[in-house]
């Protein structure tokens, strides 16, 4: 985490926080793990040790997963959670997750793709667009956007669910892809986040010489803006992506076409079908569907580390 | 809000607009319109139409009519609703705190880089972040299983009888574990981003001075991070009282113990769609909205004013 180590000599998370956010800090570094090397304490292997315990149970259940979608039906029921059983049935699994009930999993996840790009997709973009707008530009209106926004961010989304439910249910958007797509496309900490970043990255300097060189405001936005708002962009995209990845309320009460759901609501739908009576029994399919629809998320949040953890620096302390 | 202010170096500049030639003006609009617009159809629209249903009632003669407060009237009389929000507040008293102290002494034990594998322990303890609450809901419900699941290996295992994790006693406890397990590091990694932007010249000031471990953590990094505890106490207030996924998964699995009208939430969502009461849902949603910005401006306006 690099782009963490700050700067500014107050305390206030408050006004640390943007510095926090520069993308490569252009600050001197004045915390720096190097820079304790003189005085660096000692590795302590019983804090290591109790810490490993927290590791223990967050990882538990996750190696649970990887293990027991290596299993059977009849594995799941005869065999240990936590060791393999004697078929090794994981390929098996996720052919017949993809191809059970014609293959409404692949219809599922690429559902859920398609609310991700529209849903985080536009959500980012609109968060770029604002953030961009309250950062560089001095508007009528912009405290009582401000206002607006923050306010409405403390109503819980109960009290929204029902009306927004009954509203689109009048526009006939309801059980459509509209339904889930238009309400993700608001994300009030991904404007914010934009905000700091795009007050921090964009010198107004060089958008006055655009502008002098006649670039009208269009132009100057996407390119002289928005390649400096990169770092910014990918933090926003992951966390609006992973928030409509996982999504399940929503789409709850704006579906009732299984052909539209989400990941999230076909697997628990899976699960309760072993409810009904005459249901089919497929634990191990809702194992491997479990197991496939966190594999995309955890890569990706492995790969983008160094984005979405300075990223978060910013935002987690200021929001 | 005030923990959510204009970055400085915003309010700086827009303090002096002629500075750089850039008068007040309407462009703005072009670039944070789209974001209002949609703002105000999926957030102020139903929050303005959900109060305008909750004044009336359908009935079954005379249809819908204007009955002022009455279904507030009726909602703070409805023992379910109370018995739900005695259920979420219980959680919170107990699930919160520790979460949030779990969370710290992470932190706290990440920051200290006294750890073997700091990285490593950071990015698999925030990992069930990216699990969607279906499927670790799942993941602990198979797992809490006294016939199948670990439960039920560890009563095979030792020849020991555990009490059911999702008997009516103990899954309020269950579920309490599962977001324990979703959001810790999650909570972590706030804390965590906090302490590592205190100035380093605080810890040499701290050292000259003679101060120990705990002193440091006690006198520097705790109200360093002050701001970072409250918001994290905040969010971890709206999401209990929000409290739904994990219950309404969980159910089939216990289908006894989790009662439709387990938490606020769940109440509301089973008036609307499973009773057709949308007015009276709308009423009940309100007062839990009202309750839960309440207490969250209350913990800020104490949190943020202890010794600032």
């Amino acid at each position: 985490m690099s782009s963490t180590s700050s700067t500014s000599s107050t305390s206030s998370p408050a006004t640390t926080a943007p510095a926090a956010s520069a993308p490569a800090a252009r600050v001197p570094r004045l915390r720096k793990r190097g820079d304790q090397d003189t005085r660096r304490p000692r590795r302590s292997v019983l804090l290591t040790v109790l810490t490993g315990l927290v590791l223990v149970y967050t990882v538990v259940p996750l190696v649970w997963l990887l293990i027991s979608a290596t299993k059977t039906q009849e594995g799941l029921a005869d065999s240990s959670g936590l060791w393999f059983a004697d078929d090794f049935a994981l390929w098996d699994n996720i052919g017949d997750t993809f191809t059970y009930n014609d293959g409404i999993f692949g219809r599922w996840l690429l559902n859920t793709l398609l609310y991700v790009v529209l849903g985080a997709g536009g959500a980012t973009f609109l968060a770029i667009l604002g953030g961009y707008a309250l950062a560089k530009f001095d508007f009528p209106g912009k405290r009582g956007v401000f206002a607006v926004v923050i306010g409405a961010v403390a109503v819980p989304g109960t009290a929204l669910a029902v009306p927004t439910f009954l509203m689109f249910s009048k526009m006939g958007l309801t059980d459509t892809p509209w339904a889930v797509i238009i309400p993700s496309l608001i994300s009030p900490f991904g404007l914010y986040l934009m905000w700091v970043f795009a007050t921090e990255a964009i010198p107004f300097e060089l958008l006055e010489a655009a502008r002098i060189d006649g670039a009208g405001e269009a132009r100057t936005f996407f390119q002289v803006a928005l390649p400096l708002l990169a770092p910014g962009i990918v933090t926003v995209l992951l966390f609006t992506t992973v928030a409509t990845w996982n999504n399940y309320f929503l789409p709850l009460i704006m579906l009732k076409d299984p052909d539209w759901y989400p990941l999230t609501l076909g697997l628990s739908a899976w699960n309760s079908q072993a409810e009904t009576i005459g249901g089919d029994v497929i634990f191990n399919l809702v194992i491997t569907g479990s197991l496939l629809t966190i594999v995309p998320l955890i890569a990706a949040f492995l790969l983008l580390q160094k984005y979405w953890q300075s990223g978060l620096a910013a935002g987690s302390v200021k929001e | 809000m005030t923990t959510l202010q204009p970055p400085p170096a915003a309010k700086a500049r827009t303090a002096r607009p002629p500075a750089r030639g850039d008068r007040r003006s309407w462009r703005g609009w072009g670039f944070i319109g789209p974001f209002v617009a949609v703002f105000t159809l999926v957030f102020l629209a139903p929050i303005v139409y959900s109060i305008y249903l909750s004044l009336f009632r359908d009935q079954l003669i005379g249809g819908t009519q204007f009955v002022g407060l009455d279904n507030y009237q009726q909602a703070l009389q409805d023992d379910q609703f109370w018995a739900s929000l005695g259920r979420v507040s219980l959680f919170l008293a107990v699930q919160v705190p520790i979460m949030l102290f779990l969370g710290l002494l992470i932190a706290l034990a990440l920051d200290s880089g006294r750890l073997y594998g700091t990285d490593f322990f950071r990015i698999a303890i925030f990992l069930p972040y990216a699990v969607p609450a279906v499927v670790a809901t799942l993941m602990w419900g198979f797992m809490y299983g006294t016939k199948y699941g670990l439960v039920g290996d560890i009563n095979d295992a030792f020849g020991v009888t555990l009490p059911d994790p999702l008997s009516s006693d103990l899954v309020l406890a269950s579920i309490g574990n599962i977001v324990t397990w979703e959001f810790v590091g999650y909570n972590m990694l706030i804390f965590y981003s906090a302490l590592k932007v205190i100035p380093n010249s605080l810890y040499e000031a701290a050292e000259i001075d003679g101060a120990g471990q705990v002193r440091v953590i006690t006198a520097i990094k705790l109200p360093a991070i002050r701001g970072a505890l409250v918001i994290a106490t905040i969010f971890s207030i709206i999401g209990s009282f929000q409290l739904f996924n994990e219950p309404n998964i969980l159910r089939p699995l216990a289908r006894n113990a989790i009662t439709t009208d387990y938490t606020p939430n769940f109440y509301t969502y089973s008036l609307s769609f499973n009773g057709q009461q949308h007015n009276y849902s709308a009423a009940v949603a309100i007062i839990m909205g009202l309750i839960t910005m309440v207490i969250a401006y209350v913990v800020q306006l104490r949190g943020m004013r202890k010794g600032a």
